[in-house]
This record gives C-alpha cells, structure tokens and sequence, in this order.
C-alpha cells in the first residue's frame, strides 16, 4: 500500500512543528525517517498512524483519504519504541488483542496467532507474560502484535533503542526479513544512521520540520545534498574544512594548507567561500594528492584503526584504515587524499 | 536487607513504646471472655456471659439488624466511591477535559478540608432533598464526602499506566472504552482493591454522619449501636458487654486489615510497583 503526505502540516499550539511537507513512500517499501532528536520524525509517524490530528494537507493510503479517518479504522500497525505489550496479559492474548478486538471467531484467532507466531519465531513463548521475557523477544511479540491483523502500513517508532548492542545487530536484520517475508510497506523512525542505512530501501532525512532528501542509503552517503546530511551520515563523521578556491583548481584553508579540488570544481572561479568535506575513508588510503601532517590521535576499532592527522597550520584530518600498529602518536605521515571523492558545500550549504 | 547492626535494640525500643497499647487490647479481649472480682485486674471466672448479645436481643436489643445495616452501608460506600474513583480518575488522568486544572484543583481542596465544617450545609441539602433520616442520604453523604481521596488515589495509579499501551490498544483497533476496561483497568487492580478495602472500612466505623444526619431513623448502625450500649444511664450498662459489643463491632475490620495490609500500605505509593 502507497503511503503519501500532501502538504502535511502539523502545529501544536502556536509552534508549527511541520510545514507542508510532502513524502511518498511506495508499496512493499521500507523507508526510514532519520534525523536528530526534536525533528519532527516521531510527530509525522503519530500523525500516520492517527494518534495525532493534522492540521493541515492530506494523507493517503493507496488513493484512500484518511486525513480524518480515526486510529482504529487506518489499519495500522505500530511498533512503539518501549513495545507497550499489555503486561496483564500472556503473549499469546497480547498477539490476539487485535483480533478479539475486531471479533474473529476462537479458531480463525488461534490459526492467526500460531502462524504470525512462527514468523517471528515466538512459537514456544506464546504461553508467557510479557515481564518474563528479554528485551529481543519483547520487540518479536511487538511485532507479531503489530503484523497479526494484516495491517496496510507497519509504523516502526525507534524499534531498536531499548535493546543492547548485540541484540540490535540481531533484530535489525529480524525486522527487515520479517518486512521483506511480509511485503508490507514500513516506515522506521529513527535517529541512528547505521539502522536507517542497513535495515531501509530509502531514507528521508528530517532536520528541523523539513525532509532535506529522500534517496537510497549508498546515493544519499555518496552525493549528500547539504552539508547537514554530509555531517549526519558517516561514522567517524566527516571533517568539514570551511576555506576559499584559489581560481586554479586548488582549495585554500582557513588556516593557510592548500588542497585540491575535485577535478568537476576546478573551473571554480577564484575567491569563492566553499566548505570542503574530507570522509575518513577518503584520506590515507588512495588518491594522487599528498598531505603531510602528524598523527595526533590513534583509535584502535579491531578491524579499523581511526587516527587524527594534525597538518602544519593545525588543521586536523580524520583518517580510517584496516587495523595497522605501524604508525604511533607523534609520528610524521604523508598519506594520499582522494580529491576527486572530496564533498564541497557553498556558503548556504548546498552541495557544489 | 542485610544487617549493618543488630536489631534487638530497636525492638526492644518500639516494644517498650506499644507495650500499653499492646496491654489494652490483650485485656480488651481477656475482659469479654470472663470476669474479674471487683477492685482486681486479674480475672477469675470464663464466661460467654458478655457475648450473651449476639443470641439474646433482650440484653442491648437485636444486634444482627444494625450489623446488617452496617454491612449494607460499606458495601455501598465501596460500590459507589469505586465506580466514580475508577471512571473520574481516570478521566482526570487520561482525557483532555475542559475545567481540568480546576477539577484537579478542586478535588485537592476537597480532599483537605474537614468534613464537619460541611455538616449544617449538607444537613439543608438532605433535608430539601427529603433524604434527611434516611439511610440512603447517609450514604450518599459519606460516599461523595469520600470521592476525592478516592478520585485522586486513582489518578495517581492511572498516571502509573505508560501511554503507549493506551495508544497500542487504539492501534490494534479497540475503541476507547475497550482500551480502558480491557488494558487499562487490569493495570489499576491493585489500586481498586485498596481504595475499595478503605472505603469499607471508612464506612465500617463511621459514626458521625449517622448519627447527625439520621438521628431519629428507624435503622441503626454498629457505632451508632454501640453508643446505646455504652451510655452508662442506660439500665443495660455494663462495661465487659460495652467491650464485648466494641470488639465484636471491630472484629472484621481487624481481619481486612489483616489480610489485606500489604495491599493497602501500596495505597501511599501511588501503585508503584515494589
């Protein structure tokens, strides 16, 4: 099912928290709503899912206007951030909920339950309280709960925030092969880019009320459309170095260092404030340039190691690398940078 | 808990501290049961003797009539304060009312302010209400004299309810009402049980209202009963059977609280779960 936002606006009280934003997300797809806190992500999936009233524009599942169809009737199913199971209930009422509610009869439940059970593999759980249960298989119960009545529309409202680190890893790829085995169409909230890039066929990221771009995880990490998205995506994030071109393909620092430019820049005329972005990964590993500096920071990740490379004039590079043990603190480094990967941003922060 | 000190100091402090209260009720209890010679604290002689009231009503007139009355008086105290609680309360927590501010404002004004301040007013309103001297009018004065602590008791366990199992049950298709009765009511059980074994208490030993506002009725409750029996110009009086009529008048109360103690203490803790 076709979810789209017309001109959704969305105020509370006298501050209007989103502004007629427009949002298509298509059928079978899992989009992802990524932004910081505050942003307005949460609002718009309330607002789908009809806990809150909008003010203003339309919502549409397929071409069905249900701008003021009320919760119970939209046909959808939420997965909320604490799982808000029923805790006076067993896991098998709490799956059931939804459909006593809409009055199936005992055995069209019971077939119900078991299969939407066995998808989320919970089968053997099903006699237990939700308070006797792990956080992963709380998110399994939510989510069966959510899917058990064949909604239209899954809401997933940040799903994986309550959960330790390895279970996250776990659920992320359980949620999205549960998304992909159902064909339903998803929205997941949240603010953290790794589960928006891993678990999404799209993402939309937020900043303050608006969508600043919607593209798939790879298009939006490679070709950001404003600085904010470039800052937003990445882990070790990008390094921003605000400077002016030097009219002859180069890119002069702030603080003096010159650089080059991405061969697509160099007609650039001279003199024009740019802001460059240096990815860690784009910096010590390939490229024609050579940038001297010294290592003023070693992060050993396992795999990767992350340094600080610290130029003459104190500008500060990020740089990752397959783990290495050969070049300590302290230490002089010449390392290629990759020009032509390089992101620039005009003063408004627009990608150039 | 582990132990950081020995206790039996502390013990042996409260024990010295209740020890009179302790001495009055034992001898409460050892008075109905026998006699003791005049100017003796000791007893010397087991008898039923005081306990003759419950089979003979010609000692201090028929006692099953007002203990029924009694009974019938909490019991509707708990219907009525645990059907308005439930609803206000959740109301007040839950629902977007106009007048909230003021409702809960109000409900704590009530809630501190002294009953018989009220009594001359109340008297007029029953009076005109042509429910003076009855005992549904008792009733209902207690019961809405009860309703905010009531009401506010159960906001507070409402407030405990997350609201995102409201908003799941909204989700998964229910209407508010469902919603309330089928997840949310569950959740406030203990609440309920509580504020209902309270109000039944409070019923239980209310003598006040009774006794002011249905003086001349045809009905009588236990403590209004009890008064009788303990005037000493009554022709009746005598104080093992004014202790017999008191501890049998206390008797189930006792048992609730017995019973029931670790549920009630949960009241003050706004439900939180221990």
């Amino acid at each position: 099912m076709q979810v789209t936002l017309k001109n959704f606006t969305k105020t509370f009280d006298d501050t209007t928290v989103i502004d007629s934003m427009n949002l298509a997300v298509n059928d079978g797809e899992m989009l992802a709503l990524l932004g910081p806190s505050g942003c307005g992500k949460s609002t718009t999936l309330f607002a789908i899912c009809g806990i809150h009233r909008i003010n203003g524009g339309q919502i549409l599942f397929g071409d069905r206007d249900v701008s003021d169809v009320p919760s119970q009737k939209r046909n959808v199913g939420v997965v909320f951030q604490n799982y808000a199971l029923y805790p006076h209930l067993t896991v098998f009422e709490n799956i059931a909920f939804p459909l006593s509610v809409r009055g199936d009869s005992k055995p069209d439940i019971e077939r119900e339950v078991r299969a939407i059970a066995a998808l989320t593999h919970i089968e053997e759980l099903l006699a237990r309280r939700p308070a006797q249960l792990s956080g992963g298989q709380q998110q399994r119960v939510a989510l069966a709960r959510a899917l058990v009545r064949k909604p239209d529309v899954l809401l997933l409202d940040e799903p994986l925030a309550n959960l330790d680190a390895k279970l996250r890893l776990e659920m992320r790829s359980e949620i999205r092969r549960i998304q992909l085995e159902t064909g339903i169409t998803a929205i997941l909230v949240t603010h953290d880019q790794v589960e928006a890039m891993s678990m999404c066929d799209r993402i939309a990221i937020m900043n303050k009320g608006e969508i600043l771009q919607i593209a798939t995880p790879t298009d939006m990490y490679r070709a950001p459309v404003n600085k904010f998205v470039a800052g937003f995506l990445g882990n070790p994030p990008i390094v921003m170095l605000e400077g002016r071109t030097s009219g002859d393909g180069r890119f002069l620092v702030k603080e003096g260092t010159s650089l080059p430019l991405p061969a697509r820049l160099a007609g650039m005329p001279g003199d024009t404030p740019l802001s460059l972005g240096v990815r860690p990964e784009h910096f010590g590993a390939a490229g024609a340039n050579r940038v001297e500096g010294t290592i003023s920071f070693v992060e050993p990740q396992g795999r990767e190691t992350l340094f600080d490379v610290t130029l003459d004039d104190g500008v500060v590079l990020r740089s990752i690398q397959p783990a290495r043990d050969d070049v300590v603190f302290g230490q002089k480094v010449v390392w290629p940078l990759d020009a032509e990967k390089l992101l620039a941003f005009d003063v408004s922060g627009r990608a150039v | 808990m582990t132990r950081n000190f020995s206790a039996w100091p502390i013990y042996a402090l409260l024990g010295i501290l209740s020890a009179p209260l302790a001495i009055m009720y034992l001898f409460l209890v050892i008075d109905t049961f026998t006699n003791a010679p005049p100017g003796s604290l000791i007893p010397n002689e087991f008898t039923f003797h005081h306990w003759r009231f419950l089979w003979d009503p010609t000692v201090t007139g028929d006692v099953w009539g007002p203990t029924l009355t009694t009974f019938l008086f909490a019991t509707s105290m708990v219907v009525i304060v645990l059907a308005i609680s439930s609803t206000a309360g959740y109301a007040i927590s839950r629902l977007n009312l106009p007048f909230r501010r003021f409702f809960l404002s109000g409900i704590m004004v009530m809630h501190a302010f002294p009953s018989v301040t009220l009594i001359i007013g109340v008297f007029l309103v029953l009076q005109y209400a042509g429910l003076y001297n009855t005992l549904i009018g008792v009733i209902l004065v207690k019961a809405s004299l009860m309703l905010p602590f009531g009401v506010w008791i159960m906001k507070g366990f409402y407030d405990q309810v997350p609201w995102e199992i409201e908003m799941a049950g909204v989700q998964d298709g229910a209407s508010r009402f469902t919603v309330w009765r089928r997840l949310i009511l569950p959740q406030v059980t203990p609440g309920l049980l509580s504020l209902g074994i309270f109000a039944f208490i409070d019923g239980w030993s209310e003598f006040m209202l009774p006794r002011i506002l249905a003086p001349s009725a045809n009905f009588q409750v236990l403590s209004t009963y009890l008064n009788v029996v303990s005037d000493p110009n009554s022709t009746t009086y005598n104080f093992n059977l004014f202790k017999s009529v008191g501890l049998y008048y206390t008797l189930p109360i006792l048992v609730l609280f017995v019973v029931f103690q670790n549920r009630l203490m949960n009241i003050f803790g706004g439900g939180t779960k221990g």
